[in-house]
């Protein structure tokens, strides 16, 4: 029972990041259907840069996470300025082609800057861990886990509520009657490039906090895709809730099946998973079906 | 898109189905063949064997080229299809005895299979969801490879027999070549003429305008899925060849990075066109080659700089693709038609 809990924790906590990373990743394909295999690099470029605020600038991990947040909303908008918006109105397997070679420039111009060595955050958090009852719970889970939780909530409260997040869902919608609301559709695709840079340095830091920081950290980026699929290509509740099904799913066939399959099963969980739902539910949980009308 | 030149016109349907058509065409081409028949003869060991993996890879373009060019279905698993039809055409050959003859094109049919088993579910659903699956596919098959060690060797390679037709074994790099050559022909040939037909034009159509091609009586489901067995057998061929190649297979040539390259070598060369598949294949493999030959000179020039020579290849190579998109967006085979029309126009180019 006590494994199962342990388990659970590390599942969620990881789910939380996959919800976080998917966040970004459902919102730029609902404004603008790209779909972005760059994540997982924004993730690593977000995480490398906090690591170089905090260990080589010697700025307080706070501030320095602050910043990194504000450098990471320039890299969206820049991004989105320099390579998407050359490409609207061109075919869509183009864009996608885009974003892997954007994908991999990223992870080159980091691999230059950085290395490829693992390095880690100097301890942020206390490595003591936190008993609740009979088990232990390392104190940066209950950190990640915290704050996942308050930035999910802030962007969903973002799109309910505020005038700009109303925006983007209305683009999202429809961009033809979003424009003639009057609603600039091109700062909305930039938002959300900016949007989904932002989300991704804060998953990259929290995995940074826990597990180091190397180039394998891009991987995460693929995850994205049993996610999205299991919620729902174009819903962020979806997003969401998947990302801590599948977190979970793989901490336990982590924890379960790898002793009797062998190592890895984990990895690839997620995406038989992806297999199964396109079997037989292809627009995931909360995702819209699509109702073409000639 | 056939442009004739000034003065040739079809009188008949026999011409018109013509793929050479001027004698200007067919002098070319066969000039071409003479040259690619001479080119083991002259070229040294270094250049023929890089002439063999573009083979490879032309035919794996040509085949990525049928499901995303003609019928506009997105794939980012090729290279681990190619890697199926490597370990099939492999494992047949060693264990089964098979004839490679026979095991090549078997390999390509088991890989259309596996191909087929990932793609059903995705092509229910129209838009890009046959891009994950495929993705799904790359990840899961990878893995197979990886550990299935019983079978597959796992990381440690599975050894690869030189391919052997009718007692003649081609175990050099010099025959190897003239087995690549004739197989990409033929595979080239194929491709050509199937654009031609009744299913070539149904894809086509289906990448044009899927509900306007379903309301003329095209039946998506049935094509969708020809173009994706057709597109799994020649990565299986692709795969047979280049392992009975190199006589060592890993998984890593199979992941996704390898997947990733073949989409590539298709838009850079052009959508859509047998000729723009064969363009991006010999760009894909030269590309890297040259950047190679770049860093090496260079970090013998400065020390201790291997990984950042590495690490910029990979910018470049992200670069080079992104440019592609936004500045060529339709690829080498355009603007070699452009330049083509440019002469033939000359001097009187409006």
């Amino acid at each position: 029972m006590d494994f199962f809990i342990q388990l659970s924790v590390a599942g969620l906590v990881i789910g939380s990041v996959y919800a976080m990373i998917a966040l970004g990743f459902v919102l730029i394909y609902k404004s603008s259907s790209v779909i972005n295999f760059a994540q997982g690099e924004l993730l690593l470029i977000g995480a490398f840069l906090c690591l170089w605020l905090t260990v080589d600038m010697g700025i307080p991990f706070l501030m320095s996470f602050a910043i990194t947040l504000v450098l990471a909303l320039g890299l969206g908008f820049a991004i989105e300025r320099l390579f998407l918006r050359p490409m609207i109105g061109e075919p869509i397997l183009s864009v996608i082609m885009l974003t892997i070679g954007l994908s991999i420039m990223l992870r080159g111009i980091s691999i230059i800057i950085w290395g490829t060595d693992t390095r880690t955050f100097p301890e942020v958090f206390s490595s003591e861990p936190v008993k609740i009852g009979s088990i232990n719970i390392p104190e940066v889970y209950l950190w990640s886990l915290l704050l996942s939780m308050i930035f999910l909530v802030a962007f969903s409260l973002f799109f309910k509520k505020t005038r700009l997040g109303i925006a983007m869902r209305a683009t999202a919608d429809d961009q033809t009657a979003a424009l003639s609301m009057g609603i600039s559709v091109k700062r909305i695709f930039a938002l959300s490039w900016a949007i989904a840079a932002i989300v991704a340095s804060v998953g990259g830091i929290l995995l940074g906090n826990i597990n180091g920081i190397n180039i394998s950290l891009t991987q995460f980026g693929l995850k994205v895709f049993p996610v999205v699929i299991l919620g729902g290509l174009d819903s962020i509740p979806g997003a969401i809730v998947a990302g801590l099904m599948i977190g979970l799913l793989e901490s336990y066939s982590g924890g379960y099946l790898d002793p009797l399959i062998g190592s890895g099963i984990k990895e690839v969980m997620p995406f038989v998973i992806l297999m199964i739902v396109l079997m037989i539910k292809p627009y995931g949980l909360f995702g819209q079906e699509r109702i073409e009308r000639v | 898109m056939n442009r004739l030149p000034s003065g040739v016109f079809n009188t008949s349907y026999q011409q018109d189905a013509q793929l050479f058509r001027t004698p200007v065409q067919r002098i070319s081409l066969a000039a071409f063949l003479v040259a690619l028949i001479a080119f083991p003869f002259v070229g040294n060991a270094y250049v023929v064997s890089l002439a063999i993996i573009v083979g490879i890879y032309v035919i794996g373009a040509v085949g990525l080229n049928i499901l995303t060019g003609f019928a506009g279905q997105i794939s980012i698993g090729h290279g681990a299809f190619v890697g199926v039809g490597a370990y099939v055409s492999a494992i047949l050959v060693a264990e089964a005895g098979v004839p490679f003859l026979i095991a090549m094109p078997l390999a390509g049919l088991v890989t259309a299979c596996v191909g087929l088993g990932f793609g059903l579910p995705s092509l229910r659903v129209k838009g890009l969801y046959l891009a994950i699956a495929t993705l799904s596919a790359q990840v899961i098959l990878n893995y197979i490879m990886n550990n299935w060690s019983s079978v597959t060797k796992g990381t440690s390679g599975l050894p690869v027999d030189s391919p052997e037709i009718l007692g003649f074994v081609f175990n050099n790099d010099f025959s190897y070549y003239f087995l690549v050559l004739a197989v990409a022909i033929l595979a080239l040939l194929f491709a050509r003429n199937l654009q031609r037909t009744r299913i070539g034009r149904a894809m086509t159509a289906i990448r044009d305008n899927d509900l306007a091609a379903e309301l003329i009586g095209i039946n998506l489901f049935r094509y969708k899925l020809t173009a994706f067995f057709i597109s799994s057998f020649y990565a299986g061929i692709a795969g047979s060849l280049w392992a009975h190649y190199v006589t060592l297979i890993t998984p890593e040539h199979f992941t996704i990075v390898e997947s990733i390259n073949y989409l590539a070598a298709i838009i850079i060369g052009g959508i859509g066109s047998v000729l723009g598949a064969v363009l991006g294949a010999v760009f894909m493999v030269l590309l890297p080659e040259v950047l190679r030959l770049l860093s090496d000179s260079l970090s013998g020039i400065f020390p201790n700089v291997g990984l950042f020579f590495s690490a910029m290849k990979d910018v470049i190579f992200g670069l080079i693709i992104i440019l592609f998109l936004i500045y060529e967006p339709r690829g080498l085979n355009h603007r070699w038609q452009m330049i083509k029309a440019y002469w033939k126009l000359w001097p009187f180019s409006y």
